[in-house]
This record gives C-alpha cells, sequence and structure tokens, in this order.
C-alpha cells in the first residue's frame, strides 16, 4: 500500500510520520511512506487541518496525530 | 464484541462524567482537607493560603479544561473547517460570512500548524480575503485553553465578555481588513492561486462513522489538549498563588488603574511580542485584577497575548508578505486596545 503523510513540518507532522513508521515496521506492513509538504499537493486532499494520513490516495486521519493503535486498525484494512 | 465495547464506553462515560462534576462542585470543601487537616498547615499563613490556593485552581482548571475540549472536539466533528469552506463558498450569506468564520473560528481547536494550510485552503476555494482574516483573528484569540482559563478565574460573565468581544473583533477585523483591498499585497505563488480557484469539488464528505465510534477519539484528543498545557498550567497557577499570598494589595493600582490614560495601550503594546499560551498567562493576570489593575485592561492585555503572537507572525510570511502582516497585526492591536477602554467604561 502507499502511504501518504501530508503536513508543513510542524512537531505534530514529524509525530505521525514517526508513529506510523513504527506501526509500519512492527507489524511488517507492505507500504512505501512517502512525506507530502508542498502546501499546494497538500489542498489537492482537500485537507485543511494538518496533519493527515492518506493510504492508497484516501484521507483517513487528519487534523490530529492518532495512536499507534488506531493507525494499525486503519492498515489492516488494506 | 463491538456493542460490548459500546457498552463500557457508555458505562464509563456516566461514571466519569458525574464525578468529575461532583468532584468540580465539592473541590473547595476537598482541598481544605488535604491543605488544612492533612498537611497540617494553617489556613490564615501565607503558605497555607497559597498551597490551598494552587492545588483547588490546578484541579479545577484541569478539569474545566478537559470538558471544554471535548466539547469543542464533538462540535468539529459535525462541523469540520472542510464544511464550513463549503458552505462559505455556496451560500450567499449576505455580509454574515464574517459571523460564521469568526465564530467557526473560535470553536474550531486551535494550532499554529495548520494556520497555512487553512489560509490557502481558504484562498482556493475563493473566499474572500476578509472573511479568511475573520477566521484567522478569532481562530487563536479564543480557543478551548483560553475559555477554560477564564471560566476557571474569572467567572462565566468575563468569559462571555471574552468570547462575544472576541468574536466580534473578528468580524469587524476581518471586514475592515477586506475593504482595504489588501490582496496585493499576498505573496506572488498566492496570488497565482487566488486567480485560478477551484470550485469543483465542493462537495463536503460526511464521514459516516457512529457517534459511539467517534467519543474515544474525542476525548483522547480533550486529553491530549490537557496533557499539552498542563505544565503551563501548573507554572501559571504556581507562579499565581506565590504572588497572590505576597504581593500586597493595590500594588498595581497606582501604575494601571483606569484613570492613567495609557494603561490599556502600554498594556497592549507590551503584549504583543509576548508569547505565552493562555494556560500560563491567565492565573498571573488574575493575581493582576485582585490586586487593582481594571478587568478591561487585562482582558486587552491577554486578547493582545493570545491574539498575536510574533511565531505566527514568522509563519504567515510563507503567504503573505511583512507589509500585510503588519497592517493585519497593526489592525487587530488598534481594535484590542479601543475594546479594553471600552471595557474599562462598562465592567
Amino acid at each position: 500500500m502507499e502511504i501518504k503523510i501530508l503536513g508543513t513540518g510542524c512537531p505534530k507532522c514529524k509525530n505521525l510520520e514517526k508513529i506510523t513508521r513504527e506501526v509500519v515496521e512492527q507489524n511488517g506492513f507492505e507500504a512505501t511512506i512517502t512525506k507530502v509538504d508542498d502546501i499546494m499537493d497538500i489542498m489537492k486532499y482537500n485537507v485543511m487541518a494538518t496533519p493527515a494520513l492518506v493510504v492508497n490516495e484516501k484521507v483517513e486521519i487528519k487534523g490530529r496525530v492518532p495512536s499507534a493503535d488506531e493507525i494499525k486498525q486503519v492498515l489492516s484494512k488494506y | 464484541m463491538l456493542i460490548q465495547k459500546h457498552t463500557k464506553l457508555l458505562v464509563s462515560i456516566a461514571v466519569v462524567l458525574p464525578a468529575l462534576v461532583l468532584l468540580y462542585i465539592y473541590l473547595q470543601p476537598l482541598v481544605n482537607l488535604l491543605t488544612y487537616d492533612l498537611f497540617g498547615l494553617k489556613p490564615d499563613s501565607h503558605l497555607g493560603a497559597s498551597i490551598n490556593f494552587f492545588f483547588y485552581d490546578t484541579v479545577k482548571i484541569l478539569i474545566l479544561l478537559f470538558l471544554i475540549s471535548s466539547l469543542m472536539g464533538v462540535v468539529n466533528v459535525y462541523f469540520p473547517v472542510e464544511r464550513l469552506r463549503v458552505f462559505l463558498t455556496t451560500k450567499k450569506l449576505y455580509g454574515l460570512q464574517y459571523f460564521f468564520a469568526s465564530f467557526f473560528g473560535a470553536v474550531t481547536p486551535f494550532c499554529s500548524c495548520s494556520s497555512i494550510p487553512l489560509f490557502i485552503g481558504f484562498v482556493n476555494g475563493g473566499i474572500p480575503l476578509g472573511v479568511t482574516f475573520a477566521f484567522l483573528i478569532t481562530s487563536p484569540l479564543v480557543n478551548e485553553v483560553a475559555v477554560a482559563m477564564f471560566l476557571g478565574f474569572f467567572g462565566v460573565k468575563a468569559t462571555l465578555v471574552y468570547a462575544v468581544s472576541g468574536i466580534a473583533l473578528g468580524m469587524v477585523g476581518g471586514f475592515v481588513l477586506g475593504k482595504l483591498k489588501l490582496d496585493r499585497y499576498l505573496s506572488d505563488w498566492v496570488k497565482a492561486i487566488q486567480t485560478n480557484t477551484e470550485r469543483a469539488d465542493e462537495q463536503w464528505e460526511a464521514e459516516h462513522t457512529p457517534f459511539v465510534d467517534r467519543l474515544p477519539i474525542i476525548i483522547t484528543e480533550g486529553w491530549n489538549i490537557v496533557k499539552k498545557v498542563l505544565l503551563y498550567v501548573i507554572i501559571g497557577i504556581a507562579i499565581g498563588a506565590a504572588m497572590h499570598g505576597y504581593v500586597p494589595e493595590n500594588f498595581f493600582t497606582q501604575y494601571l488603574s483606569s484613570d492613567k490614560w495609557y494603561a490599556v495601550p502600554m498594556a497592549v503594546i507590551l503584549a504583543v511580542p509576548m508569547y505565552a499560551n493562555a494556560a500560563g498567562i491567565v492565573p498571573v493576570i488574575q493575581v493582576f485584577v485582585a490586586k487593582g489593575v481594571p478587568m478591561g485592561t487585562a482582558l486587552a492585555f491577554m486578547m493582545a497575548v493570545v491574539g498575536l503572537s510574533l511565531p505566527e507572525a514568522t509563519l504567515l510570511k510563507k503567504v503573505m508578505t511583512w507589509k500585510l502582516i503588519g497592517i493585519f497585526f497593526g489592525t487587530i492591536t488598534v481594535f484590542i486596545i479601543v475594546l479594553g477602554y471600552l471595557f474599562n467604561l462598562i465592567l
């Protein structure tokens, strides 16, 4: 699966990226993780509250940093 | 399994919520019991009064903060900022758009790192600059932390005055800034977006997640906000408690009383470069008020501290020129000073 972290580089965004990487690693998900920090690219997802977690081009979580458990749940759907 | 999970959640809410309310009501006797009976401190000593004050205020504020953050979380689930954007771009509002932008700026949890995506999102959706400013003004000015702190330290009346005048400030400020035709002072790339707005996918996609599934997330977020400001609350209250016990009555009156015409502008201008969050500053302000600073001056000071911060200005540099940031901050500063005089007259 293709995971994207949307965020302009604030601490919350970095935190989301870190947790997501950990979850992917620990659970052996097959995923590519890309950080999207260009504001116009972020706008394409119709997201105005960062950070956001996008999986296969679908916005799953936005405007907050979810717990590792919640990310795991989201990724398990794919 | 799923039903079990929900029942458990609802039961725990049914237990925790009344428990918090009860604790709030009986807090003073409980704290008295702790400090005077258990610790053996004397109620009429400086130390005893200060420590009692510290425990009472910290717990009270944390309860309020948690409840208000969770409440705003609920509002935000049903009215996220994306939905506001659709609402503002698709409806004819006859001037009321300033009110809506300002009002939702107040109820949306504020995070300075979201202000740029928000700004671009609004511009991109074709929302006029003035309306965008209305949102941008109230978003930090009236936020869940400021409201909780105000409720805890100054009571319902002062909180309402603060929130209502904050929203009015956003409306009037946005309207005036909109009339000034400031679009030419935006950064070039933002101007390019402005001429090329997208209204194509103006559909707000409602997520059909049942409320019970969202509640744990809302509550966790509420708790996260409490955790984030906890340290500032404790430091602020500790300083406040220490000052309360030791600063003499009417200490500030001679410098900052309302009959000194320069008190309000001085307080506001001092506040603009100060970057303190509401959590840390309100407990200290309360002591100022208790020791003779008029409420209006204190309110204006608070507004300038939370509403205008230099870190936010540097963030905004990405989307606007320094000139526009200067006009934006200058206008708001003037309005806050006017509000300060007004409060001193009526409060």
